[in-house]
């Protein structure tokens, strides 16, 4: 069983921070929606708020590594140019989609969509973290900024989930390979 | 296991909501220019060769530098002018909702084609 450094990093960016980022929205959503309701029955421990703001500043800094690491690192190899005459296009992925009109639309759409939408995560849910570490308890107080910081983490959420579906269909499609070969298991 | 509560910290019943305005305003403003640099990028060479600003990922470098650029400028002047005085949160915060919106629909390549 082996894997090559470059599938590794993109697992890291989609399955790592990516996954995670959009396993950590829920938990956001169902907290600042019951606990930071103005109707909420149950007082706010400084432990409550306390464990809300890191929870938002780990997934402003979950949101940041997933779209750097994509921009940075996962899409030059993805959009890497192919040598004049190349036949074997495994190693352009962007190039091996392009190659066929049942596979296009999974970068004329999917990538091009991706690639921008996804940064809408980072600077929405930074601005959320920002917002409770100003504001913490007192959010139920401000029931308006409450719900506009909601919408834009449902909002990241779904900006997030888009960009995870072509991320993974992509992948599906033209996967990013190459680089060194890591050996992980050794078969019989 | 003590059995006393957890320590519930007090609220500041006076706390503006001016900064937290800026920050949903400025998000809104960040996210508005990821599409609209990128809509400029896609429809002009010039800015797109203007965008590289790391070759290896291309336009999609400067389109999103750009746009984290005026988000965090936005986001300062506004904190700087509303920081210390409660505003309209009502409107301010549909203005920038509305922006985050369109910015998720005008990334989405077939609608930007439309322009």
């Amino acid at each position: 069983m082996e894997i090559t450094i470059r599938s590794l990093l993109t697992l890291v960016h989609g399955m790592g921070f990516g996954a995670l980022y959009l396993l950590a929205c829920s938990g956001a959503i169902v907290e600042l929606y019951r606990r930071y309701s103005p109707a909420a029955a149950l007082p706010i421990t400084a432990r409550d708020e306390a464990f809300l703001r890191v929870y938002l500043v780990a997934m402003a800094a979950l949101a940041w590594l997933t779209v750097l690491t994509g921009a940075y690192i996962i899409y030059p190899w993805y959009r890497a140019a192919a040598p004049p005459g190349t036949a074997n296009l495994a190693a352009f992925p962007q190039r091996l989609l392009m190659s066929s009109p049942t596979t296009i639309a999974w970068h004329s759409i999917g990538m091009e969509w991706k690639e921008h939408v996804a940064w809408l995560a980072p600077i929405s849910i930074t601005m959320a973290a920002a917002v409770f570490v100003k504001y913490g308890r007192n959010l139920r107080r401000h029931r308006q900024l409450r719900s506009a910081v909601l919408c834009f983490v449902v909002i990241s959420f779904l900006a997030a989930g888009i960009a995870g579906f072509f991320g993974a269909m992509l992948d599906k499609y033209a996967p990013v390979q190459g680089g060194q070969t890591i050996q992980l298991i050794h078969g019989e | 296991m003590n059995g006393k509560p957890a320590p519930t910290s007090t609220t500041s019943p006076d706390l503006p909501n001016g900064s937290g305005a800026a920050a949903i305003l400025a998000a809104g403003i960040g996210s508005m220019m990821v599409a609209i640099f990128a809509i400029a990028a896609d429809k002009s060479a010039a800015i797109k060769s203007m965008m590289i600003f790391y070759k290896p990922t291309g336009p999609l470098s400067g389109v999103t530098t750009s746009a984290i650029l005026v988000w965090l400028i936005s986001w300062a002047i506004l904190d700087l002018l509303w920081r210390k005085r409660s505003v309209s949160l009502g409107r301010i915060s549909t203005a920038a909702l509305v922006l985050l919106v369109l910015s998720l629909l005008l990334t989405f390549p077939p609608i930007a084609d439309l322009l």
